[in-house]
Parts: structure tokens; sequence; C-alpha cells
């Protein structure tokens, strides 16, 4: 059998085992759907009144909020279901089972292929739901034509499977699942700080490059731009600088990992 | 064929500055039991790590061939020889027994119809089969180590390394899988075995290698490395003084023990011995208030190898002497 269709053979093996694991316990993704949901809702509902006042020129009501918001929450969706993956390679690499893996004759990524494969269709999945909750409180595309949303769809998934590499890096770095969780904790801080709820012009001088710079912005920034029709500018390359950098940074790091010794 | 299933010349391992494995040889030829034997901390486990891909050698090491193939060379052609059950069961807890199985049928890239077939086929003979759509998390210890090596075998390898397959097992647990170790060579697979049960070693090795602080103490067959101790013997307790001095000086070649009144005659055990020793007492119209025969079992060598305080240090010298010998 060739390499390539022993990876896809032996990776697409992995990824049922990973489907089953999350059809079985639905509850980890479920729970990490809840952040990003509940933001969404005390934002819109709670705050909204101010924060769609400090937006646009002022005076600006809640329906703008809400499509200000929206990709913002999305986004944070994508850092909020990685842990997820973080969480669940780590439990993983403390299982016996993966030490009989390694001693296989199977594709040696297929393992960690199969966490982000399966990973990133769960984040695909939330999106759908979190999309529908942003839907259902009065989200709407104004006039994005149907390459927007195409690359919209895509850009999300490539921020997805960026993110779910550097995810399966920390899980394959921390000793146990609370540790990856914990180290993961910055991938769903980060959309605090990014311009998800408020433009990144409003916030203080010296901090405003931080969080224009940093991953989520330019994506969030260019996702609204194709829902929107806001000015995307430099973000569009930006972003898919970020995530290729990212998925290549978090691929290298995981196989780098896997290839040592076993503990 | 005239390959052995395992080869390793001074296989070393070292953590920083503490040796786990100081230079040990091993053949295994195909076929037969190997048993390494060794308290926690021997270096068991890192030798099964090593000769099983997970763990890579130090640079020092010589040359390490298993099933045919070099390690370090061509680590995936070792891996599609062997077949692996650690010491911490490798199954997927979350997903049930049958789809444990399927998943290693996948991984080894049976047609679906077949990898079916041989999942039901060993679920079976493990006797796992009311149990297969209950999860893995659910067994028990024993029922986790039999579909443990269940899925071993899906692949058919030819050499298996079992790491403490019965540590913690209840007895009948552990003679049930001293029986599945037997049938596995019956079809003329190796089997590489580590253990801290001598009785375990005794019972399944062809030949044992006892294993301490990271090398190799002695090897042989059960029987060679009993020889290596002397003291067997027979010994005679009375709780008549006056009965204990007359048998003292009927028998010769005895060692006394006055206080205990109890006298050791040295002896292998065997029934024309005995029988000699009886006659002699018959003759003198002596009667023993007690007779035990005591014949070296592997526990006699295993604390005299190993250094244990349990044996007088005068008899672990005289090992190590016989021990160069036997080498």
């Amino acid at each position: 059998m060739s390499t390539l269709s022993l990876a896809v053979r032996d990776s697409s093996t992995m990824l049922r085992r990973n489907l089953l694991h999350a059809r079985r316990y639905p509850s980890l993704t479920l729970n990490l759907l809840l952040t990003p949901v509940m933001l969404l809702l005390l934002f819109v509902y709670i705050f909204g009144d101010v924060m769609s006042a400090g937006i646009g020129d002022g005076g600006a009501d809640r329906s703008e909020y809400i499509a200000y918001i929206v990709p913002g929450i999305l986004m944070m969706t994508i850092g909020s279901t990685v842990i997820g993956a973080a969480v669940s390679v780590a439990t993983d690499m403390n299982e016996g089972i993966i030490a009989r893996f390694r001693t296989m004759a199977i594709h040696r990524g297929s393992v960690f292929i199969g966490h982000v494969v399966g990973s990133v269709l769960q984040v695909l999945a939330s999106l759908v739901l979190v999309g529908a909750v942003g839907v259902a409180i009065g989200f709407r595309s104004t006039d994005a034509t149907f390459i927007e949303w195409l690359a919209a769809f895509g850009l999300l998934a490539l921020f997805s499977l960026a993110l779910t590499w550097i995810a399966v890096g920390m899980g394959m770095a921390s000793p146990n699942a609370e540790a990856a969780g914990n180290m993961a904790m910055p991938l769903i801080l980060l959309p605090l700080i990014s311009s998800a709820f408020i433009p990144a012009d409003t916030m203080p001088g010296w901090f405003r490059p931080i969080a224009e710079y940093q991953p989520f912005t330019p994506a969030i920034e260019t996702l609204r731009g194709l829902l929107l029709g806001t000015e995307i500018g430099y973000n569009g390359w930006l972003a898919v600088a970020w995530c290729l950098g990212l998925a290549a940074l978090g691929y290298w790091w995981s196989a780098s990992q896997f290839n040592r010794d076993a503990k | 064929m005239t390959d052995p299933a395992i080869a390793a010349n001074g296989l070393r391992k070292s953590y920083g500055d503490k040796v786990v494995l100081d230079g040990i040889d091993l053949v295994v030829p195909e076929g037969t039991i190997f048993s390494l034997l060794g308290p926690n901390g021997a270096g068991k486990t890192t030798a099964v790590n090593i000769l099983s891909t997970l763990v890579s050698p130090d640079p020092a090491s010589g040359a390490i061939r298993v099933g045919g193939h070099d390690l370090g060379a061509d680590p995936q052609a070792v891996r599609a020889a062997i077949g692996v059950t650690g010491q911490f069961s490798a199954v997927d807890g979350l997903i049930t027994g049958e789809e444990n199985m399927l998943l290693m049928a996948d991984l080894h890239h049976l047609p679906k119809k077949e990898g079916r077939r041989t999942a039901a086929e060993l679920l079976d003979r493990f006797d796992l089969t009311e149990a297969a759509r209950k999860p893995a998390s659910t067994y028990s210890g024993g029922m986790k180590r039999r579909l443990d090596i269940a899925m071993t075998l899906v692949g058919s390898p030819r050499i298996i390394f079992l790491d403490e397959p019965t540590t913690g097992l209840d007895p009948r647990s552990r003679h049930n899988m001293w029986q599945i170790i037997r049938e596995l060579v019956t079809d003329g697979v190796t089997v590489f075995l580590t253990t801290q049960y001598l009785e375990e070693a005794d019972q399944l090795a062809d030949r044992i290698a006892v294993l301490n602080n990271g090398r190799i103490a002695a090897e042989g067959s059960a029987e060679e490395l009993k020889r290596l101790i002397p003291g067997g013997h027979v010994r005679l307790r009375f709780t008549d003084p006056h009965t204990y001095r007359s048998a003292a000086a009927a028998l010769h070649d005895t060692a006394r023990d006055d206080e205990a009144l109890a006298l050791q005659i040295p002896s292998d055990g065997s029934q024309r011995e005995l029988r000699s020793i009886l006659d002699r007492l018959d003759t003198a119209g002596i009667e023993a208030d007690e007779l035990t025969v005591h014949t070296p079992d592997l526990d006699d060598v295993f604390f005299a190898l190993t250094g244990s305080t349990a044996v007088p240090s005068q008899t672990a010298d005289q090992v190590h002497q016989t021990k160069e010998n036997v080498r």
C-alpha cells in the first residue's frame, strides 16, 4: 500500500474512532458551546444598548450591534470548541491504547490527523448551531454574494483547522486533561481582546496593536467584510497568513511530540 | 527460519545518569516462550518498550533485530511482525469491546468481512462475546486483560510481547491467562514475557533471564536456574533429644541444628535418595517427628541472584561463581 493511501485509510479509521467518542460523549463539546452562546445573548440583550451606542457613529441600534457581534462570536466559537480537541488529545495520550498504536505498523500521523479532522467537523457543527442562534435573534447577512458566502465558509474552516492544530499540540504537551484545558484557555480569552465585541480603534492606544494584529481580529474583520460588506483591506491576507502559520506550527509541534519516545 | 525471533546485543538505555539497561544480550528462538524475570524497577518494561519500538535504545547498543528486521533501520517492518500487550491496559475504554476489536481489524487493513469474522472469533475465544457490546471501561481487570490480548492477536503477529500479563489478576484469571499464553505458542508464535512472578516463568517459559539492576544476572531454563542454587535438602525434626542424637549418628553428612533438634541432609529430593534416608532411619529404628523435602525453587534463585537480604550472602557468592560457569 502506498504511503498516501495508508495515511488516508488509517486516518479515516482514527477519525471514525474520534467521531464515535464524540457521539457517545457529546457533553464536552456542548459545554464548550455554552460560552459563546451565553456571551452572545449577554452582550446583545443585557449590554446591548450601551454597546450599540459605541459603534458606528453612535446612535446605532441593537440590530446593528447584532450584525457587528455575530461574526466575532462565530470566531470565538472556534476558539472555544477547539479546547475540546486539546482536552481529548491529552486524555487520549494518557490512554494505553496510544502506546498500542505506536507499536503498530500504521501511518504515524493518523492518530492526530484523526483528531484534527474529527475536531474540525465538530467545530463546523458548532458553528452551524451558534450561527442558527445568531439568525434566530436577528442576524442577517446584507447582500453577501454566493462567492462571499463560500469564502466566509472557507475562512471559518481554515481558521478552525489552524486553531485545532494548535490545540492538538497543546493537548500533546499537557500531562493530563486539566492541564490541557488550562493551556488552551487563551484560545477562548483572545477573542475578548479582539474586535469581536468592540472595534479595536476604541481601545486604548497602547493596546490597539495587540488587538489589531492577534489572529482573531483579522479573521473577524475579514468575516465581517464578507458577510456585511465592510472594509476588509489587508485583514484578508493577514487572516490567511495567520491560519497557515498556526496550522503549520501546530502540525510541526504535534508531530515532533508524537515522534518522541513514549513517556 | 534460522533467524531467531529476537536478537539483541548489548542493549543499553539510560535516562540521564540513571542506567536502566546496562548492556543486556537476548536471543529468543522462534516459537518459544522467553521470560524476563525481575523485581520492580529492574528494567523489564524498558526492555519491552525498546524491543517493541516504543522507546529508542541508546546509540551505544549493539545490533537489535526483531522478526529478522533491524530495529533502528526499519521500525515499521518490526511493528508489522509484533503484537504488544503492555503493562497498562491498552484498550479504548470509551468504546465497546467489539468496537475495539473492529478498530484493530481496520488498522490491520483486514477486509470488512474478514475483520468482523476475526473479531467475533477472538471475542468468543476469550469469552467476551457476552460483554462485547458494553463499553470496555466497564470491564473487570481480567476481562480488560483478555480484551487487550485479543486485540493484540487481531493481526496474527508472529512475535508477541506481554509485559506482566497477570499482574493484578486473581488466581483464576491468572490460570486462564497462562492457558491462553500456552495456546499461543502451539501456533508457532514467539512470546516474550515479563513477569515478577517466579511461578509464572517456571510454568510458561522455555528460557528465563533474570534481570536485576539493568543486567542479566542469570539465564537458562527453569531447571538450569534451579541447579545454580545449592540447598535442596531433606529436613528431619525430632522432639526427643535422644532420638535426635542417634539419628545424627545414623545418618552421615548432615547439618545439625541442636537448638531445633533438626537435621538437614543434602538431597535432590528424588525418590531414590529419600528411600535411602528412610531405609537408614528404619535400620536404626528411628522415627522422625517431621520430615520435609525442600527443593530449590525459582524463589531461591531469584532472591539469591537479586541479592535480597533474605539469603545469606555466602549463598549469593556461590551462586555468583556458579553463574559465571554456566554462562
